[in-house]
């Protein structure tokens, strides 16, 4: 009897000790630990955010401010690429990369400028990103840049199994770094190529890093995890173009307010021979191409 | 009362875990080199993950194009073998076939060893394995329903549940000379058969899913992988039963491998078929679409990698399913044999590599990037399929004495005796 007693205490206070143990564990899980920044609340975003910042700053010796600009009401943003001016110089390439903080070595590159063949139309199986002639356009060729297409229906956030990428209310696809497991199922899911994964440490020279950045867009990310195409959600949230849109030099590039009806955007759309790229597959895309000329 | 009760279930558990510890670590001079060379795997598999911890995937040859690779293939190839090994208990229980009915519990052991070698391929593969609680409800966030990968996490963790609990159930009971629990056991082992379909076809669905690849945008895909896994998990039981009665006193009729060579066979038509109905489309209506069945046997522009390969897949197939559909080989044990390795080895090539790998080459925007795995990845597989067989061999090496009846807790019964029944120790 004596024994079962002693049995039994050693057995109960072993209990509560894995109790206790299981619940500290779940406590500092659940609430020190990061959450996903989809449903951080507004006064703890801020919070969050500075922690972000104070991270960077030891990261890199150097203030990167994060901003946690909204989507502004009325807006749901849409991009159209002019076919017939694109000139394949590769511009918006570089310009984005810099804008949005890609890591260099690797390079991850968001657009990816396609070459094509005008006796063959639009025709990814004969594409070639590699381009690389001494001067751009070549004869008999055409260019097509693709990037996030920022789906109506985007298959990507569909399958992701932690939900760490979401489309934004302005109709923007984003990622939280934070959360994203790196399980690329998302890659595999996006018909445009337009994901990109971390395979290594990104690494951004100091003096290259572009400190102006926003919390679901181009602030820094580590290795492992999935980045994308924002439509430069930092410059856009605040009224200004994308950076390829401000950088191209022929005006093939083309981006606004798709809600707004006197928008240069819906004039295209309304007015021009627009077409999406793989429209059978029903993503409706947010990114259209048009032959001005 | 409870709580005397489970004190007794612990003593009797850890005398089950002590004497299964002990029959463990008793071997001659075969086991324990087999140990051996498994533990060496086994380390440098973990040499080389250290690595890739460190450094990234970049060690691995996957990249934007070809986003997942020998990894999520080996994945895919064992949830088949997981589903498969217990598929087997449909005859033993419904036609109530004793002979089939004995290994059932070795199918089980089979799947156990392969969801765990499973999990171990996913876990390698993410880019953030320290981020992997994210996705468990409650502390992180499952998108379930919507994400497949969401279901696939929640079938493949309920079937490997279900499994340990009957396996180890039937065991302990088994070491203390009881039966099982009837109640208990049935239901869960006939809950395991739909799941063992389930965990195969959402696994299938992953892919399936996805209208971006299609190679794997088919409906033929989960069926195709059903019939192949009906081909490689019996192909792999059907070797251990053989090894089993050789080295131990562990009886299995030649009825009950001649029967599943027999099941087989009809699998293996029914893979074949699958594969040829699905060639015939895409060859035939030769829509864009076919670039990546083309890259896969013919290759593409000058990628030549994986040709070889596949027509090794394709031969393999038929040699397997000529051996097993005439009753006269497959009852030669030399025939038998050849047979499993070359079913082991066809639906390998074709459900690791040649599902994942054609699936994303060309990629979305027509890239061909040539993947051919690395030496890391190769260590990596090579450390988790040591794994899985040293979970096998010991779980085998516990099971068998033990269901043979040459191995009880005596000690725990002699014990079992001084304790007070739980009732009067209540009072």
């Amino acid at each position: 009897m004596e024994n079962d007693a002693k049995h039994n205490s050693e057995n109960l206070s072993r209990r509560g000790f894995a109790a206790a143990a299981a619940g500290a564990a779940t406590w500092i899980l659940t609430s020190c630990g990061p959450k996903r920044l989809y449903e951080v609340p507004k006064d703890r975003l801020r919070t969050k955010i500075s922690e972000l910042e104070q991270r960077y700053q030891q990261r890199y010796h150097e203030h990167i401010n994060v901003a946690d600009t909204q989507p502004m009401a009325g807006v749901e943003y849409a991009y159209a690429l002019d076919l017939s001016r694109c000139i394949g110089c590769r511009r918006c390439v570089y310009a984005c990369v810099a804008e949005n903080n890609q890591s260099r070595d690797p390079q991850i590159q968001w657009i990816r400028v396609l070459s094509m063949e005008k006796e063959k139309g639009v025709d990814l199986a004969h594409a070639d990103p590699y381009y690389n002639p001494p001067e751009v356009p070549e004869e008999g060729h055409f260019y097509m840049p693709v990037q996030c297409q920022h789906c109506e229906n985007p298959p990507c956030t569909k399958v992701c199994p932690t939900a760490a990428t979401w489309k934004e209310r302005d109709g923007i696809v984003v990622i939280d770094y934070d959360w994203c497991i790196g399980c690329r199922y998302c890659m595999a899911a996006c018909p445009y190529g337009a994901r990109h994964f971390n395979w290594a440490e990104p690494e951004i020279p100091t003096a290259e890093i572009n400190p102006n950045t926003h919390y679901l867009g181009n602030r820094p990310r580590t290795k492992g995890v999935v980045e994308k195409c924002t439509f430069c959600i930092q410059r856009t949230r605040t009224g200004r173009y994308p950076a390829c849109e401000e950088v191209c030099p022929v005006g093939a590039r083309k981006f606004g307010n798709l809600l707004d009806a006197g928008s240069e955007i819906r004039y295209i759309i309304e007015h021009k021979r627009v077409f999406v790229l793989k429209e059978d597959l029903n993503t409706v895309p947010r990114f259209f191409y048009f032959y001005a000329t | 009362m409870p709580l005397d009760t489970s004190v007794d279930t612990i003593r009797l558990f850890s005398g089950f875990t002590r004497g299964s510890l002990r029959l463990m670590l008793r071997g001659n001079r075969a086991y324990w080199t087999w140990l051996a060379v498994l533990g060496a795997l086994i380390l440098s598999g973990i040499l080389a993950y250290v690595d890739q911890v460190r450094t990234g995937l970049a060690l691995t040859a996957m990249r934007d194009q070809v986003s997942w690779g020998f990894y999520i293939g080996n994945f895919t190839f064992l949830v088949g073998v997981a589903a498969a090994a217990v598929v087997l208990v449909i005859p033993a229980y419904i036609y109530n076939w004793k002979p089939i009915r004995e290994i059932v519990i070795y199918g089980e052991l089979l799947a156990i060893s392969a969801i765990l070698m499973c999990l171990m391929f996913v876990m390698v593969d993410i880019g953030r394995p320290d981020r992997f609680w994210h996705l468990i409800p409650g502390i992180g966030y499952l998108n379930f329903p919507r994400s497949v990968l969401a279901w696939d996490v929640l079938v493949l963790n309920i079937y490997f549940v279900v499994n340990f609990v009957v396996a180890t159930h039937i065991l302990y009971r088994a070491f203390h000379g009881r039966h099982y629990i009837k109640r208990l056991v049935v239901p869960l082992v006939l809950f395991s058969i739909p799941m063992a379909v389930g965990i195969h076809t959402v696994t299938a669905f992953l892919y399936n899913g996805l209208a971006a690849r299609p190679y794997w945008n088919s409906s033929i895909l989960a069926p195709q992988f059903l019939a192949s896994a009906f081909c490689s998990g019996p192909a792999i039981l059907l070797v251990v039963m053989q090894l089993l009665r050789r080295f131990t006193r562990f009886e299995i009729q030649d009825q009950a491998i001649w029967k599943i060579a027999e099941l087989m066979a009809y699998a293996m038509f029914l893979n074949l078929f699958l594969h040829g109905a699905e060639a015939f489309k895409e060859f035939y209506s030769s829509t864009e679409h076919l670039l990546y069945t083309r890259y896969w046997y013919l290759g593409l522009g000058g990628h030549h990698t994986l040709v070889p390969y596949a027509w090794s897949a394709v031969a393999l197939n038929i040699l397997a399913f000529a051996i097993f559909i005439v009753p006269a080989v497959r009852r030669n044990w030399i025939a038998l044999n050849i047979g499993c390795l070359a079913t082991y080895a066809g639906v390998y090539i074709e459900k690791g590599m040649g599902l994942i790998i054609p699936g994303l080459t060309p990629d979305t925007l027509g890239e061909i990037y040539e993947y051919y795995p690395t030496v890391t990845e190769l260590r990596v597989a090579a450390g988790i399929f040591a794994v899985g067989f040293l979970v096998f061999t010991l779980m085998l090496k516990v099971a068998v004495p033990i269901s043979l009846g040459e191995f009880l807790g005596r000690e725990n019964e002699h014990r079992l005796e001084t304790v007070p029944v739980p009732a009067a120790a209540g009072d």
